[in-house]
């Protein structure tokens, strides 16, 4: 990298450029960094050079990406998904490696070797099969999670590996150091019982500074209101975990998850994946933009048809162990369908573990490069792939009309309903619904409150609402509702605004702090707003008039009748309100209101008598005069 | 609420439990009159539906345990509409459940007595086949007649105050003490006590 600005130019303008437009043509992202990486590569117009740098840089990407798949992972969530982690991912990894072993031991390679390579492919992109899911909306329903719960171990594979494969080593090792961000540890000169020592101390590190050093961390920087130094401090756990991690000679992207699940449960976590968001993006981009780069265009020129034959082979062969062990865990047709295409390419760690594989003797570097052009290819033929899945899917509805309903894609885990600012208003409202049986993610900026609220084991994240990426991430495309219960007025006209332009199909709910906030709320888009003390003050108006000798269901009548006729005059006031709020001072405007207000109250209301209800007095007249006469008779 | 469990069982299902539902108490004489006669009553449960319920949200589990804490049910009301007051209806609807009060496993009021005590602001004149209400009390009160018919209660003979509003004061004393009576009459006597 003799010019890092102009790398950067290159990268930055390669990924801009093809990005959008693979993305106009339904390819995905991934396939537009890759084909981006193909075109910047040594290979074609060869503007960029030496890849090993960029790489190293780039893999940062995977890790970041697996401390985000960490946030995602609640403990609890595991242990419900152990199933799908150990028995599906478990087959799946097992099942793969061997049936891919067996073939290229067929296609003459030594069994080393094609054990060796079985493992390596036997990965699949974590990266662009969630994408992928998440595009086609599968990402929260039972194909999202048995693809997620293969993944996962997949992911986690990934460790012992880097263990065995050198076993495997046929050839003399090159210096096994370099690859993958792994090897070269600073504990590895060290007896072995004291290497494993260093990994248990390292693995503790991280769990227990994640539950005792981290959350006060953030929390004091929550306090601080600073939001580029919540990010950084974001960036450096992430980078001080990776490096712990390789410092023991562990897998980077595996501490980073393991922070990731520590973190999950914590508050912050949605503000930490939405500051740490964009990071992962941009650095997976550059990673699989080095991974196109890194295709041997003259060695695939040679060999059309070897690589053809191995991306096809590959595929086919993902795509059959996958569907079979999924269809034998009691997946339906359709279901497993769509699990086994998801997973059929290679995966970002498979290059990972060719590169190491390579320096350790274990693989060839002409079946390396070969196998990288395959993944590389088998990557984007992903989105493909999913498009004829889709061709499939319709014709199998078709076949059979009305068998599975197509309810189960639905978003089981997205909340109904936002809840943002979790104070004394909106745990009210928030209680009430959840009492119903309503879901709501809870969005509050106030950090004692978060704690202790937590402490009673409710789901509350820490943000700023009003921003609109943090809504996004609570789910408010989603969503059903948004409550913005916030005690700011300002803040709460903002945030009604910001949502009802971004998410208008969203039924806006909204605190009020009077009846001119109320106003404002209501011409900024809120489809019903609550002043915030009105029906508070007209409980304990009724409640006096208990006191002052009404009977109880009279006091609750004078109060409901002064509720209705509170709410009409809410709604007579409001176009004279939009007028004079151009040219009256706020406070005579007020007062002006308040008389009014008063007027209405004395003139429309008979105070007390609940509108002429039961038994009145021209009755008993008339029933007097009526017993009089018959007396008479 | 145990009670609302076990309460069928226990021995101390005695005494009445007085039901009162008037909207508006505070505007009606007799019905004040004829409830601070039963009110202080010893074995006397007294209920003031309207001020218990002010916003008609009953609460069924402690209703049910006073039904079946008590041998007696008495409602007293005035008759509105030929029928009675919302709420009362509203307390029947909620509370008299079916595998409660009524159905192959409501055995809760069975062997129960219900009590009506009415009070009406026309005369007893017009409650008759040529009066202006054209028909009788006892025809009037057959819904609720039929209520403890299914509910297994025995029906006792209606109390009726007639022209409430227009008696005076010493007339609406008469009616109270003659209330006290009979709802005296219905308590066990001391000696089964």
């Amino acid at each position: 990298m003799e010019n890092i600005l102009t790398q950067t130019l290159v990268y930055l303008g390669a990924a801009v450029v093809s990005v959008p437009i693979a993305k106009r043509l339904g390819l995905g992202s991934v396939l537009g960094y890759l084909i981006a990486g193909v075109v910047i590569g040594p290979f074609a117009l060869s503007l960029v050079g030496d890849q090993a740098d960029v790489m190293k840089f780039a893999e940062f990407g995977v890790v970041i990406l697996l401390f985000l798949i960490g946030l995602e992972v609640q403990p609890s969530m595991l242990w419900d998904m152990r199933k799908a982690i150990f028995g599906l991912g478990g087959a799946q990894v097992v099942g793969t490696a061997l049936a891919i072993a067996a073939a290229a031991l067929a296609l003459g390679l030594p069994w080393q070797t094609a054990l060796a390579v079985g493992l390596v492919l036997a990965m699949s992109s974590t990266a662009i099969v969630l994408q992928t899911l998440d595009e086609k909306g599968l990402r929260q329903g039972p194909v999202g999670r048995a693809a997620f719960g293969v993944l996962l171990l997949q992911d986690l594979a990934v460790i012992p590996l880097f263990a065995l494969l050198p076993l495997l080593a046929i050839g003399a090792p090159q210096h096994a150091a370099e690859a993958g961000g792994h090897g070269a540890s600073l504990v590895s000169h060290l007896p072995v019982w004291a290497q494993t020592l260093s990994v248990l101390a390292a693995v503790a590190a991280v769990v227990g500074g994640g539950r005792y050093l981290v959350r006060p961390l953030f929390r004091f920087i929550a306090k601080a209101r600073l939001r580029e130094i919540f990010t950084a401090s974001a960036l450096l756990i992430v980078v001080a975990v990776a490096s712990l991690m390789q410092t023991v000679g562990l897998s980077p992207a595996l501490g980073a998850f393991l922070a990731g699940v520590v973190l999950a449960e914590s508050e912050f976590r949605r503000e930490l994946e939405t500051d740490i968001e964009p990071f992962r993006g941009l650095l997976l981009g550059l990673f699989f933009m080095t991974v196109g780069a890194g295709v041997d265009l003259p060695l695939v020129a040679r060999q059309p048809l070897t690589l053809a034959g191995l991306v096809i082979g590959l595929m086919l062969l993902k795509f059959l162990v996958m569907y079979g062990i999924a269809r034998l865990f009691g997946a339906p047709k359709r279901g497993a369908l769509a699990v086994a295409t998801a997973l059929a390419q290679g995966g970002e760690f498979a290059f990972v573990l060719l590169t190491f594989t390579v320096g350790a003797g274990v693989i060839g570097a002409e079946l390396a490069a070969l196998l990288t052009a395959a993944i590389a290819v088998s990557m984007a033929l992903t989105p493909v792939a999913m498009i004829l899945y889709e061709r499939v899917a319709a014709l199998m509805d078709a076949a059979i009309p009305d068998v599975t309903p197509d309810t189960g894609d639905f978003d089981e885990g997205e909340p109904d309903i936002i809840i943002a600012g979790f104070g004394r208003f909106g745990q009210v409202t928030g209680r009430l619904l959840a009492a119903n049986g309503f879901k709501s993610t809870v969005l509050d900026s106030d950090i004692e409150q978060i704690e202790l609220l937590r402490r009673f084991g409710r789901r509350v994240h820490y943000g700023d609402a009003t921003r609109l990426d943090l809504l996004r991430q609570a789910g408010a495309d989603h969503a059903r509702m948004l409550i913005v219960a916030l005690d700011d007025r300002e803040k709460t006209v903002e945030l009604v605004e910001t949502a009802r332009k971004a998410f208008p199909n969203l039924t806006i709910l909204a605190r009020a702090w009077d009846r001119r906030h109320a106003y404002d709320l209501l011409s900024n888009g809120a489809d019903a707003v609550e002043r915030e003390t009105f029906e508070a003050a007209l409980a304990l108006g009724s409640t006096a008039l208990q006191k002052l000798g009404f009977r109880a269901h009279r006091a609750h009548r004078a109060a409901a009748f002064f509720r209705r006729h509170d709410r009409r005059m809410f709604e007579e006031l409001r176009p004279m309100w939009g007028q004079e709020e151009a040219y009256v001072l706020a406070s005579r405007d007020a007062a002006q209101t308040m008389d009014r207000l008063l007027n209405a109250d004395l003139h429309r209301m008979r105070p007390g008598d609940g509108g002429g209800a039961w038994d009145t007095a021209s009755l008993d007249e008339e029933l007097r005069e009526r017993a009089q006469r018959e007396g008479a008779d | 609420m145990t009670d609302a469990s076990t309460g069928a069982m226990t021995p101390a299902t005695s005494g009445v439990l007085l039901v009162l539902a008037h909207p508006a108490l505070e505007r009606s004489r007799a019905n004040r009159a004829l409830a601070k006669a039963a009110k202080g009553y010893a074995g006397v449960t007294f209920k003031d539906l309207y001020e218990t319920y002010p916003d008609f949200v009953i609460d069924i589990e402690t209703e049910q345990a006073a039904l079946r804490a008590h041998q007696v049910v008495a409602l007293q009301f005035p008759l509105y509409w030929y029928s009675t007051p919302a709420l009362l209806k509203e307390w029947l609807d909620l509370v008299w459940l079916h595998g409660f009060a009524y159905g192959e496993d409501g055995e809760a009021l069975k062997g129960k007595t219900l009590f009506v005590a009415c009070t009406t602001g026309a005369s007893a004149k017009a409650y008759h086949a040529h009066g202006y209400n054209r028909f009788s009390m006892d025809e009037f009160l057959r819904p609720l007649e039929q209520t403890a018919h299914l509910c297994g209660m025995v029906w006792e003979t209606p109390f009726v105050v007639h022209g409430a509003s227009v008696k005076d004061d010493a007339a609406l004393k008469a009616e109270a003490e003659r209330y006290k009576a009979r709802i005296a009459s219905l308590l066990p006597t001391k000696t089964e006590a």
